[in-house]
């Protein structure tokens, strides 16, 4: 099981998909989803839909799972001499840029590199600081004549950072924030292959959440869950990284708690992890939780939402770092909570 | 001394596919400074068969001697460092995290969200940063120190490396179209051509071959390997970098580019360590013009060889550097030509085959 399931993210982390691009990562997430679920379909946004129907009397009950599976990068705007000038897709630090291995979704897939020039070609202002995006090129090694055929303004840049297993089951690659959630999801999906749950369960593998959030704010209106809970990833604690918004890595899930996210939902969470003794911690998200349960919580005329999240390191990074046992956890703590629904249990979600 | 030397190949050496694979390999060791093993390791199985004589020096050169069969001979000493900037682990902070000091010049801006490898085992690892979302727009304009960087092999990672462990960029060598993308092209690309060069090396001298080690430290290996072999002329084949990228602002132009690709061998008049010697400059181009090389000449800038250490060795040996252009030398990922590469090898055979001893008359 915990083989599979690095092998389903390491496939995962090693396809490109950005945001509103998620055409490659969309077919990796239905080949592993569609054995574990009755019905597929794709939202008219690109966001992935599954549906296992619950054992429950119908119209039954519907809970929908939403994990991002888009991934941040970068896009082409303008070629000089062969060299690509580039822009962001999502938030991306420039920092983090020079000598990234990356590949050009041109014409064809063309590996690359992000440079920063040598600081004669570079203005006076930056010569010492960090050196902005708009200063940075991306080198694909063809000559000119063969890059102005290949690559047009416009074509999407993903990050090409192969995954990699460290010590103390810790994985680390681009893009786990999300791909990590959307591993919980299919292991939660596992779970429930063997179980009896009453209600039904979308599972959903939403796109364009790091810009946008275009599939967090149509998935819900298209299938009008009951409640959504939406995974990603949380701030694990790491050099530079040590407040109150960060949590120890391979420690446990987090559980966002604020105004997006609704009480009676919470208390009925924790109430499963504690019984389980499926460590967590109480996530301040005093304003947002910066998840898709941003977007959820206000399609149509609203929807209660949770949010479960994993520590992850140097987030937005192609080095990005998450424990594989805080997966395992938030996939069987969403399929135990979702085993335990009664059909009438929205009736004691209520404001008090 | 081997007395079952294979004789030389006699022929032009070439780039193909089993030179291509043999790059690969010797990219993807790691050699930092100071702890070239797995590199002298490969240079030694590949040239034993073609050398009349191979010994590890106190330092950890490889110095490989190939003779001659004509009787008029010139000593000539190539020299090809083995060594790469990297890493070294300075203290174990606990849960795989460790502070880390740059061996060799490396700019800290080219570290940040890097995978690498640590120690002899190549322990996968990763420089991270802190996330976007916990900085503020003022902090990103400032680049990072390595002061303020760690490397991460997990959270275990203490079972897995210890202080003084070296440690380099995990980048696997790649071909793209024309180029290829490595790290340490700088200087693998010099002990490929120097072991080629053994391997077809002209009777008309005798191949002083040294693999140094620790030129990125202080050009050291050179030294004492020059002083051992007290050749006749001393070369360094090396790669240097290619800076040849458009300006930010379109109307100026780059006429700092150091060399250029395309434009095949980088040959050396002057840098900050060496003033080659003008006869085997004009050797150079001569034989690059007469068997239609493109060559370029290094513009004289800052930088060294190991030409630098060669050429005041014992009582001075006429010294010259040859390069092949690389772009991005000392980060994640250079890039270089292929055909600047083969070119760089076919001059310098097709030099050696010319010398005689008049040219230093």
């Amino acid at each position: 099981m915990t083989l599979d399931l690095l092998s389903h993210l390491k496939q995962m982390l090693s396809a490109p998909g950005l945001s509103a691009y998620e055409d490659p990562i969309r077919e990796i997430v239905a080949e592993a989803w569609r054995p574990l679920t009755d019905e597929l379909s794709v939202s008219r946004v690109g966001s992935l839909h599954a549906l296992k129907r619950g054992d429950g009397a119908e119209p039954r009950p519907k809970v929908l799972l939403s994990a991002h599976m888009d991934a941040i990068g970068l896009m082409v705007t303008a070629i000089t001499d062969g060299f690509l000038h580039v822009t962001q897709v999502g938030g991306v630090d420039a920092r983090i840029l020079p000598g990234q291995l990356v590949t050009v979704h041109g014409q064809k897939d063309l590996p690359g590199i992000v440079v920063m020039p040598p600081e004669f070609l570079l203005p006076p202002e930056v010569e010492k600081g960090s050196v902005p995006l708009q200063y940075l090129l991306v080198d694909v090694g063809l000559r000119p004549a063969e890059v102005e055929e290949l690559v047009r303004v416009g074509d999407v840049i993903s990050f090409a950072q192969p995954p990699l297993e460290l010590t103390g089951g810790a994985v680390a690659g681009h893009t786990l924030d999300n791909r990590a959630s959307v591993a919980a999801v299919t292991h939660c999906l596992e779970l429930l292959q063997r179980r009896k749950h009453a209600w039904d369960v979308w599972a959903v593998a939403s796109a364009q959440e790091e810009t946008n959030f275009a599939g967090a704010f149509t998935s819900p209106f298209a299938i009008q869950p009951d409640f959504a809970i939406a995974l990603d990833v949380t701030f694990a604690k790491g050099p530079g990284s040590t407040d109150w918004r960060t949590f120890p890595l391979g420690k446990g899930v987090t559980l966002p708690w604020g105004p997006n996210i609704h009480p009676a939902l919470y208390e009925a969470i924790t109430k499963t992890a504690d019984e389980l003794d499926i460590p967590y911690s109480r996530e301040a998200a005093p304003i947002v939780t910066s998840t898709d349960a941003d977007a959820i919580q206000v399609v149509q005329a609203g929807i209660p939402c949770l949010v479960v999240s994993m520590p992850l390191r140097y987030m937005h990074t192609p080095v990005e770092m998450v424990a594989l046992k805080d997966i395992q956890r938030a996939g069987r703590l969403i399929a135990e909570f979702i085993c335990g629904l009664p059909v009438d249990f929205m009736q004691t979600v209520e404001w008090k | 001394m081997s007395s079952q030397t294979q004789p030389s190949m006699k022929t032009p050496p070439e780039v193909d596919a089993q030179q291509m694979e043999l790059l690969a390999r010797l990219c993807n060791a790691m050699a930092v400074s100071g702890d070239e093993q797995e590199v002298r390791q490969i240079v030694l199985e590949e040239i034993q068969p073609y050398c009349d004589q191979v010994e590890v020096d106190g330092l950890g050169n490889v110095l490989a001697t190939r003779l001659g069969s004509q009787t008029e001979k010139v000593r000539v000493m190539i020299a090809a460092h083995m060594d790469e900037v990297g890493f070294m682990l300075t203290n174990d902070e606990g849960e795989g995290l460790f502070s880390f000091d740059t061996v060799g010049g490396i700019n800290p801006r080219q570290l940040v969200g890097k995978a690498v490898i640590v120690g002899r085992e190549h322990t996968p690892a990763v420089i991270g940063a802190k996330p976007i979302h916990l900085t503020t727009a003022e902090e990103r304009k400032r680049a990072l120190k390595v002061e303020e960087l760690r490397i991460d092999l997990g959270p275990e990672g203490s079972s897995k490396a210890k202080v003084g462990d070296r440690a380099t960029f995990a980048t696997q060598l790649e071909a793209l179209g024309p180029s290829i993308r490595a790290k340490a092209l700088d200087n693998r690309l010099g002990v490929i051509n120097l072991i080629e060069l053994l391997r077809h090396a002209p009777e008309n001298i005798d191949l002083l071959a040294a693999f140094t080690v620790q030129e990125e430290v202080g050009l050291r290996g050179a030294r004492v390997a020059a002083y051992r072999f007290d050749p006749q002329i001393g070369m360094a084949i090396d790669a240097t970098p290619a800076h040849d990228l458009p300006a930010y602002d379109a109307d100026v132009e780059n006429t700092r580019y150091n060399t250029k690709l395309d434009h095949g061998p980088a040959i050396y008049l002057m840098d900050g360590a060496t003033i080659s010697d003008r006869r085997l400059a004009e050797w150079l181009i001569q034989t690059a013009e007469a068997e239609n090389i493109p060559w370029q000449i290094r513009q004289p800038n800052p930088g060294g060889t190991d030409a630098g250490a060669i050429h005041r060795t014992r009582a001075g040996v006429p010294s010259i550097s040859v390069s092949v252009p690389v772009r991005y030398a000392h980060s994640a990922a250079s890039l270089i030509r292929q055909e600047d590469w083969a070119h760089t090898l076919k001059l310098v055979y097709h030099a050696l085959t010319r010398l005689t001893p008049e040219i230093l008359s």
